[in-house]
């Protein structure tokens, strides 16, 4: 009995430990969000407590945050081809990216805290309603496309 | 108790800085269609933009719907639209039937895309693989992405950056040519080039 149960035992440790690692592989590569395409003046991306000067060509993830300085500006492309650009004295969190190449299900959800963003919207929102949210301090955002300024802060 | 109180306070301290959001719809700068922002306030309100340079302005517990001219437009955020990275670009290629390798009419358009790669900050090639509907969506969603690889490793080999390229799947969702299912179509099976 027990010679015939063991080796179902080890086929089943080695999934277990295979899915370990596919966990792992995950938590330690996550996936891109979108690319650094312009930087102007100074931008930092803080992630994880620490913070890093942008750089053209720089990956951004989800949950970093992109601060820009009263002379910065930067621009970014991400995956699902969604085009966002800074302006100054900008900080903008990207609370949630994920994207599906093959189905274009995904989400994408922006804080903008303070400062001016222009968007051009890509895949994500064109494929899917609600899929993708700006958020500002006194509103939501349900972005259904495809064009659109922000500004948060603004004395009017 | 403390942290209520704390709450209060910072309630009190937002709304008396009675800033204003504010978002702009506008019309595509290519195409000129106009999209849709479902603007919800915070404190209440909704009010959905749909006409070009509809404006919604956010703030004292109110959404409240305006239009802004394209002067001010230009003056007030001219800047972060100009800044705005430039649109990717598509290059459509045909592979020979039955095979991987593409049509002399496709590797003539390779030096092109090259190009455009080359004038582009930080470039990007993405490779999307489509198939016609013949087969069910899970060996298309397979096919599609092999034909992809297929056309990224020749692209490496003709020059293209090996990091700069990634491959995508788009299996038979996205035809060029609308069909029955389990309609052969030459046309659908293609690959796709998105140059960002």
């Amino acid at each position: 009995m027990n010679q015939r149960t063991r080796p179902r035992y080890r086929v089943f440790r080695w999934l277990l430990l295979g899915v370990a690692f596919a966990a792992f592989g995950a938590a330690a590569d996550p996936e891109v969000a979108g690319i650094i395409k312009s930087v102007e003046g100074s931008v930092t991306i803080t992630r994880a407590d620490a913070s890093l000067p942008a750089q053209v060509g720089m990956p951004v993830y989800q949950a970093d945050r992109v601060i820009t300085g009263a002379d910065g500006s930067a621009g970014i492309t991400f995956e699902d081809n969604s085009l966002l650009s800074l302006g100054p004295s900008t900080n903008l969190n990207i609370d949630r990216f994920a994207f599906d190449t093959t189905t274009y299900d995904g989400a994408f959800e922006i804080t903008l805290g303070k400062g001016k963003l222009a968007v051009i919207s890509g895949k994500i929102a064109k494929h899917q309603q609600d899929a993708m949210k700006v958020r500002t301090p006194a509103s939501i955002l349900g972005v259904r496309g495809t064009e659109f300024v922000v500004e948060v802060g603004g004395a009017k | 108790m403390t942290a209520r109180l704390g709450c209060a306070l910072l309630v009190v301290v937002l709304a008396g800085c009675a800033t204003t959001d504010r978002v702009i719809l506008l019309p595509d700068d290519i195409s000129g269609k106009v999209g849709k922002i479902d603007v919800v306030g915070r404190d209440g309100g909704e009010v959905l933009l749909d006409s070009a340079y509809g404006e919604a302005r956010t703030g004292g517990g109110k959404v409240q719907g305006d239009t802004l001219d394209t002067e001010s437009l230009r003056k007030e955020f001219g800047k972060e639209l100009a800044n705005l990275p430039q649109r990717p670009k598509s290059f459509l290629l045909y592979c020979v039937n039955g095979s991987d390798q593409l049509t002399l009419e496709s590797r003539d358009q390779l030096p092109a895309i090259l190009d455009e790669v080359a004038r582009r900050p930080a470039p990007e090639v993405v490779v999307i693989g489509h198939t016609d509907r013949v087969g069910s969506v899970e060996y298309n969603d397979k096919l599609s992405l092999a034909r992809a690889q297929a056309v990224r490793d020749q692209l490496i080999q003709l020059g293209f950056d090996q990091a700069r390229i990634v491959v995508a799947g788009r299996g038979e969702r996205e035809p060029l040519v609308p069909t029955d299912d389990e309609v052969p179509e030459p046309r659908n099976r293609r690959v796709e080039i998105e140059v960002r």
